[in-house]
């Protein structure tokens, strides 16, 4: 095995270029893993840990640009009031040890549908920065997501940062787990609102092949909202809408059952979730 | 591959260092620090937290190349000269130590919380020390020791 | 905060002087170590020239062995040798009360995980290639699996004896008992895992006598040498067992996993050897707690008074015995819990599976059957309309009582004192009414964020529990000390020789406490232990504070006879005419001899074999014996609020109380009191290792998930002392009681809240709601 470790972003895409079947690694709390229980045996590890580049954030045209390599102990710390949601979401990431570690590029890279960064980041309408020696390309998150840990990265593209507007207007996050801390989700939800465009973002996790927006939902809930003049003058959501939502968040998802739980109970807690969270966020916005 | 670093204030070098090797390896086999423990070697349990550059982490997660160059802080580099820290002191008094296992990741998870919150309330407590698995004491003493290390100032 | 409420005492040990002797919290001698990392556990072990070990395993449930081809793995680099069941050069086979396990597969293999060959390399990667390496063919077969169709007499046998590995019976009053009041169900326990932290390592090094000494964690020296010295077809005395630091053990260590794997390795090589499971391995390397099928029926007077217990259950033991006798003696024996019952009828089967092998986890037996027997006391207190601390209360055994094995409880069995203590106890305040106030991490579903209040509903229940300490059944129970008394330079000191073994629960701090007291002296010496001692028997059973505080006791005592005798002699008077005070022997006109100037003539040793009173083997037919030599006693209160709509439970309080005789250390015994409490509560709500065909689905602290700190509520106890007569200084055992109790009491606590039958345990999320039939309704009740 082959250990690389650039200490630049330009070296970092050469090396990638170079060595193709290099997987990087960052907080390596998924890589590791998987070395650690002989699940794995790379060519080469390319650890992009030291990249200056990607551990920084800036913002520039109304967008966030957050490095691949920021911590989620520093998206909660440094970026919490404009990404809610996202910040949220890092909270419920591990432990404090693997917030110290663990990277919203690496929770990208894996691609799993469990990962918890992704639902707040499909609400909130964010893309991938992808790069290689031959460029680099934004994609929009829900194109991202091919199937299970598999997503659009090519061999030879790194995972540079992610691109997402800060939180127009209220967000929420849930996960549900069957402990009080460092699980793995067993379904995740998060709810964005955009009060001045009048959208909604969603996203779901672990409730189907890959994370997941809940297109039906949103488009339901933007033309009732709409409809009933509500973005402009708030009022409670009525119960029947506040269901819709829920049902349509639930058909949305397409879950399976594993050794975490059954697709009937992610169903059933997805609704919920979307319920609750829908209604938090809505508070959240008649408040402000 | 080699590996140059510092650990509890002393540089260490060490050669043949496989590439897929953790930092809990290197610190346990190669360097025979065996305070850090092997209890899941996948950031379930904490049992090897390490300091990293002033960080908490998990050492079973650190490749050991990235901890090339770098400054690791493990549970046999707290206390001075061989008297033990308050954080550790307390932990022996509170009867918070039972097979020990998870010991030396709570003491160090402990000593970072304190360093950054030095009057943590329950709640920030438990939320700091959730990667901290303890199969023996059921926690409440371990809650005991903080709350007195944080009473002791550390 | 505890309580320590002293009642029956017995006077103080004859020389308690110190502040670290027996009723004081003294330190552990081992702490300081533990908080520094300089504690060598067994996964800490180097030695010069050393290799490492690894295991190749079956990846089937049940299979055909057809061959194995070492030729490519010994191709490594690296790679000193590869062994099969062909390389045991002595008894083929191993067990804890059987020797029905192969020590490496031969023929077939009967459980995913198997150990079918051995391989020895110069670093850990290299041993783990060679483990891939390592050709094995199979010939799959279907596996015997469903527990309820293994008993048939029809099932494919997963030994030639038989699927039934023990049938036992109890039959006590009228069978054909009837009562006005009658109520049934039918419960699951699933397969739980001790999942201590300190993952299966040690150390062979070989001898130049053609032995092997080995340094492990376990749980019981001298049964991990009978096992390896007759697989490696040596005498005892050439395998030499040390105890390694042990990170915590529950049951798990008590068979063995690597041990005769390592020595095999070693003698094999000619080199230290290392092993050290992986937490993946582990969870294959060792036996977990039985999953048990349990239908109760009960009759009660309207009254409330217990008439009837009917009782059948079903323990899946996996592919090999471990200890399934014992615990099945236990759920039979103990399979009504600790009331008195006039008719009771009890059949408990262990069984033979093609499942992952089960054994000792702490309570075992006792906590199965307490699941199910505490869910009906509280259906027919709900049947009743009576308050369910009342309804046991009324039927609680106490001193006097009759258990239905016909044995007389012969020392306190305060089952209703401890019911009203954790009744009365104070409750937390009340769940906080509005929706949306900052209730973070305090609510279900904790740090996730998945209620402000909505759909969360308080409950609350109550469970009591009991176990048998020490070895029962008729078994020899013994355990071995020897203790010697020196002059040091700086005082006398005792130096304690013991193979008892330290897993963390503060066997060492008592026999401290035991030595100082009995000796009046500060200086106490623990040598590692060993097998130079004989056993010690089993760290388990919670029997060894009770057996090696005797041992040391009747040591001691020795000892001080020893020192009188010598002061008769120094001082030309009979011994009648002096007596023992605080470490001195004083003689008449205010003649005084210190320790140390009678141990001038030189140090005295004293070996002693310690036995606990007999206990009988039961009868075949009817269960009825003197099968137990003591009980212990814990009941909790349990208060839960559970998210009805997500299933979510966070537990708000737990508060216990225990009998424990006296408290050598009350800290200890407190530390033991809320891990046993937490255990309990891991397996009423998060934890199973998932079977499916055989298979494990989770073997990983990723999906086998154990309580973290956010998980458990402050834990109050209130211990009691009231002392065992027939006990080493009134003693009860402590480790087990407290996780037999709790996790019913959990469960009762989420069914008041929601309603629901719940007959499963670990509760899972769809049961809460209601989505799982099978689990919220508990199966066809009738």
């Amino acid at each position: 095995m082959d250990f690389h470790y650039p200490r630049s972003w330009a070296d970092a895409l050469a090396l990638k270029a170079e060595h193709p079947e290099a997987v990087p690694i960052a907080g390596g709390t998924d890589v590791m893993v998987e070395l650690n229980f002989n699940r794995r045996r790379p060519a080469a590890l390319l650890d992009i840990s030291a990249v200056p580049e990607l551990a920084q954030w800036d913002r520039a045209d109304g967008h966030l640009r957050v490095g691949a390599g920021v911590s989620y102990t520093r998206l909660v710390r440094e970026l919490g009031p404009q990404l809610p949601g996202l910040a949220m979401a890092a909270r419920t990431v591990g432990s404090p040890q693997i917030r110290n570690r663990g990277t919203v590029g690496g929770n990208l890279g894996s691609a799993s549908p469990a990962g918890d960064a992704h639902p707040p980041l499909l609400a909130g309408r964010a893309s991938v920065e992808l790069a290689s020696v031959r460029g680099t390309r934004l994609v929009p998150l829900d194109e991202f997501f091919t199937g299970p840990k598999r997503s659009v990265l090519a061999a030879d593209e790194l995972i540079s940062a992610f691109v997402v507007r800060p939180a127009p207007g209220p967000e929420q996050f849930c996960k549900v787990g069957t402990r009080n801390a460092m699980v793995i989700a067993v379904a995740s939800f998060a709810v964005s609102l955009d009060p001045e465009r009048g959208r909604v973002g969603t996203g779901i996790g672990s409730a189907a092949p890959t994370p997941r927006r809940a297109g039906g939902a949103e488009e339901f809930l933007e033309a009732e909202l709409a409809a009933a003049g509500m973005w402009q003058r708030p009022r409670p959501l009525p119960g029947p809408v506040l269901d819709r939502f829920a049902e349509l968040v639930t058909a949305s998802a397409s879950p399976i059952d594993d050794v975490r739980g059954t697709a009937a109970y992610r169903r059933h807690a997805l609704a919920v979730m979307a319920r609750r969270a829908l209604s938090w966020a809505w508070a959240d916005l008649m408040r402000n | 591959m080699q590996i140059r670093l510092n650990v509890n204030g002393v540089p260490y070098e060490t050669d043949d260092v496989w590439e897929g090797e953790s930092l809990l390896y290197v610190l346990r086999e190669r360097l025979g620090l065996w305070g850090s423990k092997n209890a899941c070697e996948q950031g379930e349990c904490g049992s090897c937290s390490v300091l990293l550059d002033g960080e908490l982490v998990c050492s079973c997660l650190v490749a050991a190349g990235q901890a090339h160059g770098r400054q690791v802080v493990t549970v046999e580099g707290l206390g001075d000269d061989g008297r033990m820290s308050a954080v550790q002191e307390a932990f022996v008094a509170a009867g918070a130590v039972q097979c020990g296992f998870c010991t030396p990741g709570l003491v160090v998870a402990t000593e970072d919380l304190l360093r950054h919150n030095p009057a943590p309330s329950d709640l920030e407590i438990r939320e700091a020390l959730a990667g901290n698995l303890c199969r023996c004491t059921g926690y409440e003493k371990v809650l005991d020791a903080v709350r007195a290390a944080a009473g002791m100032g550390r | 905060m505890s309580t320590l409420t002293g009642q029956t005492r017995e006077p103080a040990a004859p020389g308690a002087r110190t502040g670290n002797g027996i009723g004081d919290d003294a330190r552990r001698p081992d702490g300081t170590q533990k908080v520094a990392g300089r504690f060598a556990f067994s996964s800490d072990l180097w030695a010069d020239g050393m290799v490492w070990g690894a295991t190749v395993r079956s990846p089937h449930p049940r299979a055909r062995l057809i061959s194995v081809d070492p030729s490519e793995a010994l191709r490594i680099a690296g790679v000193y040798c590869v062994l099969t069941h062909e390389d045991v050069p002595g008894q083929k086979t191993f067990g804890l009360e059987v020797a029905d396990q192969p020590v490496l597969a031969m023929g077939e293999v009967r459980y995913q995980g198997e150990a079918v060959a051995l391989v020895a390399a110069d670093s850990p990667e290299t041993a783990r290639r060679a483990v891939a390496a390592v050709r094995v063919e199979y010939q799959p077969l279907v596996p015997v699996v469903d527990p309820m169709k293994a008993m048939l007499p029809t099932a494919e046998k997963v030994h030639p004896s038989g699927n039934i590995v023990r049938h036992f019976k109890l039959r006590s009053g009228d069978p054909l008992a009837e009562a006005p009041v009658v109520v049934s169900g039918e419960y699951e326990v699933g397969m739980q895992d001790q999942a201590f932290l300190g993952p299966e390592s040690g150390l062979a090094v070989p001898a130049d006598d053609g032995g092997v000494d080995l340094q492990v964690a376990t749980q019981w020296l001298h049964v991990d040498r009978r096992q390896v010295a007759a697989a490696l077809g040596l005498p005892e005395d050439k395998v030499r067992l040390a105890l390694a630091g042990v990170g915590g053990a529950f049951g798990a260590r008590e068979d063995v996993s690597l041990q005769i794997h390592l020595c095999l390795l070693a003698l094999r090589t000619g080199r230290p050897v290392k092993m050290v499971y992986s937490r993946e391995e582990s969870f294959f390397g060792h036996v977990h707690r039985h999953p048990a099928r349990l239908r109760y029926v009960h009759g009660a007077g309207r009254d409330g008074r217990l008439v009837f217990v009917k009782a059948e259950m079903v323990f899946d033991g996996g592919a090999y015995m471990s200890s399934t006798r014992a615990v099945i003696g236990n759920a039979g024996t103990l399979g009504v819990g600790p009331y008195v019952v006039p008719n009771v009828s009890v059949d408990a089967y262990g069984l033979y599976t093609n499942n992952p092998p089960c054994g000792a986890m702490r309570g075992f037996g006792a906590v199965q059957a307490c699941f199910a027997y505490e869910a009906q006391m509280d259906r027919l207190a709900e049947e009743l309309g009576m308050h369910p601390v009342e309804l046991r209360s009324l039927n609680a055994m106490a001193q006097g009582s009759l258990m239905p094995t016909g044995q007389v409880v012969d020392s306190p069995a305060p089952v209703a004192d401890l019911l009203r203590r954790v009744w009365q106890a104070p409750l937390p305040p009340p769940l906080p009414a509005v929706a949306g106030v900052a209730t973070e991490g305090l609510l279900p579903g904790g740090m996730a964020n998945t209620t402000h209040g909505e759909g969360v509903v308080r409950g609350t229940g109550y469970a009591v529990g009991f176990k048998n300490v020490g070895f029962s059944e008729g078994y020899d129970d013994y355990t071995t000390v020897r203790v010697s008394l020196a002059a040091g330079p700086d005082g006398p000191v005792a130096t304690v020789q013991s193979a008892a073994c330290e897993l963390g629960q503060g066997l060492v701090t008592v026999e401290t406490q035991v030595v100082r007291s009995e000796l009046g002296l500060s200086d106490v010496v623990l040598e590692t232990a060993d097998t130079r001692v004989g056993s010690a028997g089993s760290s388990s059973a919670s029997r060894q504070t009770y057996m090696t505080a005797g041992a040391l006791r009747e040591a001691c005592a020795r000892l001080r006879a020893g020192l009188l005798a010598r002061a008769a002699a120094r001082l030309g008077v009979p011994e009648p005419d002096l007596s023992w005070a605080h470490g001195e022997v004083l003689g008449p006109e205010r003649a005084v001899l210190g320790l140390s100037e009678l141990l001038e003539a030189g140090p005295l040793e004293e070996t002693v074999e310690w036995r606990h009173r007999p206990t009988q083997d039961v009868d075949p037919e009817t269960g009825q014996g003197d099968a137990h030599v003591q009980y212990c006693f814990a009941a909790h209160r349990a208060v839960v609020d559970v998210d009805t709509e997500l299933g979510l439970v966070k537990v708000v309080q737990i508060d216990t109380a225990q009998d424990v005789g006296k408290a050598i250390n009350p800290g200890a015994v407190i530390g033991q009191i809320h891990g046993g409490t937490t255990q309990g509560l891991g397996l009423a709500l998060m934890e199973e290792i998932q079977i499916d065909a055989g298979r494990v689905r989770n073997p990983s602290f990723t999906d086998y998930l154990i309580p973290t700190i956010l998980d458990v509520p402050p834990m109050r106890v209130q211990v009691l002392e009231l002392a065992d007569p027939h006990a080493p200084y009134g003693l009860r055992g402590v480790g087990e009681a407290p996780t037999i109790s709790s996790t019913p009491a959990i469960v009762a606590a989420v069914r008041a809240a929601t309603g629901r039958r719940l007959a499963r345990v670990p509760l899972r999320p769809q049961d809460i709601v209601g989505l799982d039939e099978a689990g919220a309704e508990g199966g066809p009740s009738r």
